[in-house]
């Protein structure tokens, strides 16, 4: 089973969601993000992902945008971010999985940055702009390396989809709550238990939940079939650095009795 | 989903939920485009709406200049003033026979967004249109005439504020509509299948100019010359000649001020490969892979990519590609008004600048064909920016 899989796993056995934070690297600059990383680490998350900022993020909203922008302004590199994640890979529990476009990728070179990626202790990628029918190559290449490339669905990927992505990949399904671009939102969208248990009924992998999540109360309206087993945050985040506040203070929300799972019934 | 790739160049890198409606764009392809039903609208347009077929057009004063005959195929004639009509009625037809209910643009010029609020108020459409907030400043005329119209137009103010930007936050607008929505995409680039699809639409122009060179001159052109931004009155024009081995097709990019290290928007001339807006294509980019920022006086070439044809006709050697820059696309801009009578876009000026820069180089008594793909119209405030204490625009705008 692939790490990332068993931490997920794992929360699913303590009856809690698992938490995933979601950073931009070097957000809002390079000391408070490797404090946040260390805070978000001993503060209950189970993989935290890491945003490799890039100029045109088509699938991102402004938060996210602007502090891409913000982190590329300030010199952050690919290079960087995995040279400084070599240097603390026997530091963290958490489970580290790199976001981001397809393009700084490529330019890095595909069996670099696997090779690269396992030196860092990283476990996992996701690229939004790679879709099923072209990412064939680049998953056996972070597979040989033992990098689960994390597919992404939404609220309109059919059931024939979801089964092409479940038969090849690892880790965990990442489940879009809505037709629309990263950022925060105050209600979890009507259509995402249909998602949820479309997604639940094909994937045998655990389901994470992300587009929209700033705290797990969102969560406890969603019948339990519904439910998913990991809950991704990023622009709620992002934005409450951007306040100056700590990531310890956020993740406070999600720490311990917070993160249990409702049961409905 | 059968993905087109032109060699190693195209593809299809978008977020899994712009696949569906891809999908469905390349079903239309398959399924509506090729019916006489559909082909009979569209060329009912073209021809009574749009005004096809575009003549070529013989430059006497300049023929005898340079040396050789210098043809224009007259794109700038097409209601709306360019080429881009060709593309925008071809999707809103589609478009509006897949059961869609508004037509989405993305824009430089200005162009492609006029265009596609033309055709979208022609066939009972909602239009939604972005444009960089630099090229809103620069393409004013434009902006008004799709609010006249009936389009929504959002400036867009993130990045360089320009074509790319306008592209990026349209592809986010298609993300939350896309049930209601269809993506007129504006040029032969983006992801499968809009290459092909735009290309298709747009290669009425070079089946025309073909039949009309022979039709006049008895013979094929010597050269095709056409501007390249993302590319789609070039791919349109080439097309028609592909299989000419004779004829040679020279695309120019933009190569902006032209000083060193400035902005440029040649990507097949300067750039790398990577990926950017859905396909793999040559780039303007650092060696880390972020997008470089993009500069030309022509807003409608102001991109930092470029159609993954263009890139693969390039690699074989079938397309030539050259560069001009700024002042002189506005020295061909100024000399094709005032020679033939005719007031070229600033995007087309830079194809004809090639040619008179390369005069030397062409076959004497031969015959070139220029694609003038828009017209200068709309590039009236450039034009006084740029030439306007020359040609006495301060004084008149005084006494106004």
């Amino acid at each position: 089973m692939h790490i990332l899989e068993q931490k997920i796993r794992q929360a699913m056995a303590e009856d809690r969601y698992a938490i995933i934070p979601f950073l931009t690297a070097g957000f809002p600059d390079a000391e408070t993000f490797w404090q946040a990383i260390a805070d978000m680490d001993q503060h209950g998350a189970d993989i935290i992902e890491v945003g490799v900022p890039f100029s045109d993020p088509v699938a991102d909203g402004p938060v996210i945008e602007a502090a891409s922008r913000q982190v590329l302004a300030d010199g952050v590199s690919l290079s960087g971010i995995l040279e400084n994640f070599k240097l603390r890979r026997d530091f963290l529990k958490a489970s580290i999985v790199l976001m981001g476009y397809f393009n700084p990728f490529m330019q890095y070179g595909w069996e670099k940055l696997a090779k690269d990626m396992k030196d860092a202790g990283i476990s996992g990628i996701i690229i939004p702009d790679l879709p099923f029918e072209e990412a064939g190559p680049y998953r056996e290449i972070m597979k040989a390396q033992g990098i689960a490339l994390i597919p992404l669905v939404g609220p309109n990927t059919s059931a024939e989809r979801m089964k092409l992505y479940a038969d090849v990949s690892e880790g965990y399904a990442y489940v879009i709550s809505v037709l629309g671009t990263t950022g925060e939102r105050e209600a979890v969208a009507p259509m995402v238990a249909t998602t949820l248990r479309r997604a639940k009924s094909v994937f045998k992998l655990p389901i994470a939940m992300g587009f929209g999540l700033s705290h797990p109360e969102q969560l406890d309206v969603l019948p339990e079939d519904a439910q998913p087993d990991a809950a991704v945050f990023g622009s709620a985040l992002v934005k409450f650095l951007a306040e100056g506040k700590s990531a310890a203070e956020f993740m406070q929300r999600w720490e311990g009795e917070k993160s249990r799972r409702r049961h409905n019934g | 989903m059968h993905i087109k790739y032109y060699g190693e160049y195209g593809g299809c890198f978008v977020p899994e939920i712009l696949m569906p409606p891809l999908i469905e764009v390349e079903r239309a392809m398959e399924e509506i485009m090729p019916t006489a039903d559909f082909q009979n609208e569209l060329n009912d347009l073209l021809t009574n709406y749009a005004g096809r077929a575009t003549p070529i057009t013989f430059c006497p004063t300049l023929s005898k200049e340079l040396g050789f005959n210098l043809w224009l195929k007259r794109e700038d004639l097409v209601h709306t003033g360019a080429h881009k009509m060709n593309n925008t009625l071809g999707q809103a037809l589609l478009a509006k026979r897949m059961g869609k209910t508004t037509l989405l643009a993305e824009t430089g010029a200005g162009q492609h967004g006029v265009a596609t609020a033309a055709a979208a108020a022609r066939l009972g459409l909602k239009c939604v249109v972005f444009m960089g907030a630099e090229d809103v400043e620069r393409q004013i005329m434009n902006v008004m005439r799709m609010r006249v119209f009936g389009a929504e137009v959002h400036a867009v103010d993130s990045g360089t504020r320009t074509l790319k930007d306008a592209i990026n936050e349209a592809l986010r607008y298609w993300i939350v509509n896309i049930d209601t929505t269809h993506y007129c995409f504006g040029t032969a680039a983006g992801p499968h299948p809009f290459p092909e699809l735009v290309a298709r639409f747009q290669s009425v122009i070079g089946r025309e100019a073909r039949q009309q060179c022979l039709d006049t001159f008895g013979a094929l052109p010597d050269y095709v010359v056409a501007c390249v931004g993302g590319g789609s009155n070039a791919i349109g024009s080439f097309r028609g000649f592909l299989e000419d081995r004779e004829v040679k097709l020279m695309g120019v990019e933009a190569a902006g001020t032209g000083e060193p290290g400035s902005f440029n928007s040649a990507p097949l001339n300067l750039g790398s490969p990577g990926v950017l807006h859905g396909n793999r294509t040559m780039l303007l980019q650092t060696v880390d892979g972020q997008i470089e920022p993009s500069h030309s006086i022509a807003a409608g070439l102001d991109y930092p990519g470029v159609g993954p044809e263009h890139a693969y006709l390039r690699d074989t050697g079938r397309e030539l590609v050259g560069m001009v820059r700024d002042a002189n696309a506005l020295a061909a801009f100024q000399r094709l008004s005032r020679s033939e009578g005719i007031l070229p876009a600033m995007e087309s000026s830079h194809a004809l600048a090639w040619v008179f820069d390369h005069a030397e180089e062409l076959p004497k008594g031969g015959n070139i064909l220029v694609n003038l793909s828009g017209r200068g119209d709309k590039d009236m405030t450039i034009i006084k920016k740029y030439l306007g204490r020359e040609l006495g625009f301060d004084a008149l705008t005084e006494e106004a």
